[in-house]
């Protein structure tokens, strides 16, 4: 700033406004069409591109795998079945992610040096190896010893490989609460195991309920690789009803569309709940 | 005070972190009912020892007995030492996922085992105690600097402790309310309690003090009642850290 100009302005004079093409790139209207032009032409790309290889799109051939109305009544058709089972399978996955990746959590946290080396060692173990072998392992190795069938060998390859991540999320939700808190509930008597349950656990939720909600959306989405040995969710539903009709470019809009709408939902439900989660405490 | 039983006896104790030496061979004895005021200069150890006292920190070499129980790391009674010896913060800690009533109640419920209608009627009384009845069904970032500490005070109080720590309990206040919370403290030092207090706060010093010690680089370099402290200190450095800070 030079010392020629004045020390004040003038009161209420306007401040300059940004220029007309800031404020039109700026806006929503202009990234809508942004996005819509985006989009468009990459549907016009790929139709083009299937016209070309003169492929036959039968969309009309997709709603009767939803669901079917005849003279026999209504009736889920097979993705819809198939969405329930990746529901349920991830759901369940999901839960005994939680459980192991708060115990692998806790032995980390515990300071004795026998739990921590187990929780690392545990961590490095299942971190190395790739979820498709994890799989492998537990359908043709674990499963045939100690007895369990292929949805069971899914679920529980689900739940190791997301029980590191999600360990490591409660670990920095954890270890984000105070120190202070900690002091509080040991000087008023409580226990270690108390001081985690009543005082900082529960003030760790709201550090973990953006990653986990992430966490969650990818067990949905890596639930999909069980489609290789066979357990009959959304994506091994896809390739049976594509292996009887041929239709493989209709069939896997579809289906990605499905797995967009679950995860898309599950995100939006866990921002409206953080939202009045916020309001209320 | 002579008269009355020891209920906090360091005797040689030492504290280190890694090289550092916090506590150099302190031996202190508080006794029932007595209100000590420690003083000192930051780093000079003041916290540290009084988080010994309730073993938040734990001693290195010699012995820490506080209410006829010994303080080390693998004490089993450790637990229900920390019940006997309350403990205010600077920072307040209060559980803010919890209302005022709830901070007040969860220690004596989940810790003692007490019942919770009685456990509320025992916090309510002592929210009066500390001034903040009204108070009672907030959550703890609705409330001042000042009303929290005093929420902080009514915590401890619930716990029936019969000693009370105050690490500094003023320092993170805005000046407008230290007041509140040194009124509800005096009125404490009324009822008997024994209390250990750790402040700059010179005039409380002088109102309440049976006691002052005088911290300097992990040392006690003086101890001495108030009249004495204030008015002929022996040491240099007692000296020149009161003329700073009764300076203002």
């Amino acid at each position: 700033m030079s010392m020629a100009e004045p020390a004040f302005t003038p009161r209420g004079r306007p401040l300059p406004g940004r220029s007309p093409f800031a404020r039109t790139v700026d806006s929503v209207t202009f990234s809508v069409v942004l996005y819509a032009v985006i989009v468009g032409g990459l549907v016009w790309l790929a139709y083009g591109g299937a016209q070309a290889m003169g492929y036959n799109w039968q969309w009309y051939r997709i709603p009767q795998y939803f669901y079917t109305v005849t003279e026999n009544g209504f009736q889920w058709g097979e993705i819809s079945i198939g969405l329930v089972k990746t529901v349920t399978l991830s759901a369940t996955a999901f839960a005994l992610a939680i459980a192991l990746g708060l115990v692998t959590a806790l032995l980390r946290l515990s300071g004795l040096i026998v739990c921590t080396g187990v929780a690392i060692g545990y961590l490095e173990l299942i971190r190395n190896i790739p979820l498709l072998v994890l799989l492998y392992l537990f359908y043709y190795v674990l499963g045939p010893i100690f007895g369990f069938d292929r949805y069971w060998a899914s679920i529980l390859t689900l739940a190791v490989f997301h029980s590191v991540l999600i360990s490591e999320i409660l670990r920095a939700a954890i270890n984000a609460v105070p120190k202070g808190q900690w002091e509080a509930a040991t000087s008023i008597g409580m226990s270690r195991a108390q001081a985690y349950r009543y005082i900082v656990l529960p003030q760790s939720v709201r550090f973990m309920l953006p990653p986990m909600t992430g966490e969650a959306v990818h067990v949905i989405k890596s639930s999909a690789i069980v489609s290789v040995i066979a357990v009959a969710e959304l994506t091994t539903i896809g390739r049976n009803i594509i292996s009887d009709t041929y239709m493989s470019f209709e069939i896997w809009f579809t289906i990605a569309a499905v797995y967009m709408a679950l995860t898309l939902a599950l995100s939006i439900g866990v921002t409206l709940l953080e939202k009045r989660y916020a309001t209320e405490s | 005070m002579t008269g009355k039983l020891p209920i906090i006896s360091f005797d040689h104790v030492d504290k280190f972190y890694g090289d550092f030496h916090a506590l150099k061979d302190i031996t202190l004895t508080v006794r029932e009912g007595e209100r000590m005021v420690v003083c000192g200069p930051s780093g000079s150890g003041k916290s540290t020892l009084i988080r010994c006292i309730n073993g938040l920190e734990f001693h290195d070499s010699g012995v820490l007995t506080v209410d006829g129980i010994e303080v080390h790391e693998n004490s089993r009674q450790i637990s229900r030492l920390r019940q006997e010896v309350g403990m205010v913060f600077q920072q307040f800690n209060l559980f803010p996922h919890l209302t005022v009533l709830e901070n007040l109640t969860i220690g004596p419920i989940k810790v003692r085992g007490v019942p919770r209608a009685e456990a509320e009627a025992t916090a309510r009384k002592y929210l009066e105690r500390v001034h903040i009845p009204e108070q009672a069904d907030k959550y703890p970032r609705a409330l001042s600097g000042g009303q929290q500490q005093r929420v902080a005070i009514a915590r401890s109080l619930c716990m029936e402790s019969r000693i009370m720590l105050f690490d500094e309990p003023t320092s993170a206040l805005d000046p407008e309310m230290i007041g509140e919370v040194l009124d509800v403290m005096v009125e404490l030092a009324g009822t008997g309690m024994t209390m250990v207090v750790v402040t700059h706060e010179m005039g409380f010093a002088r109102k309440v003090a049976d006691t002052m010690v005088f911290m300097d680089a992990g040392e006690i370099v003086e101890t001495a009642p108030p009249e004495t402290f204030f008015t002929a200190p022996k040491s240099k450095r007692c000296r020149a850290f009161l003329d700073q800070i009764l300076e203002h």
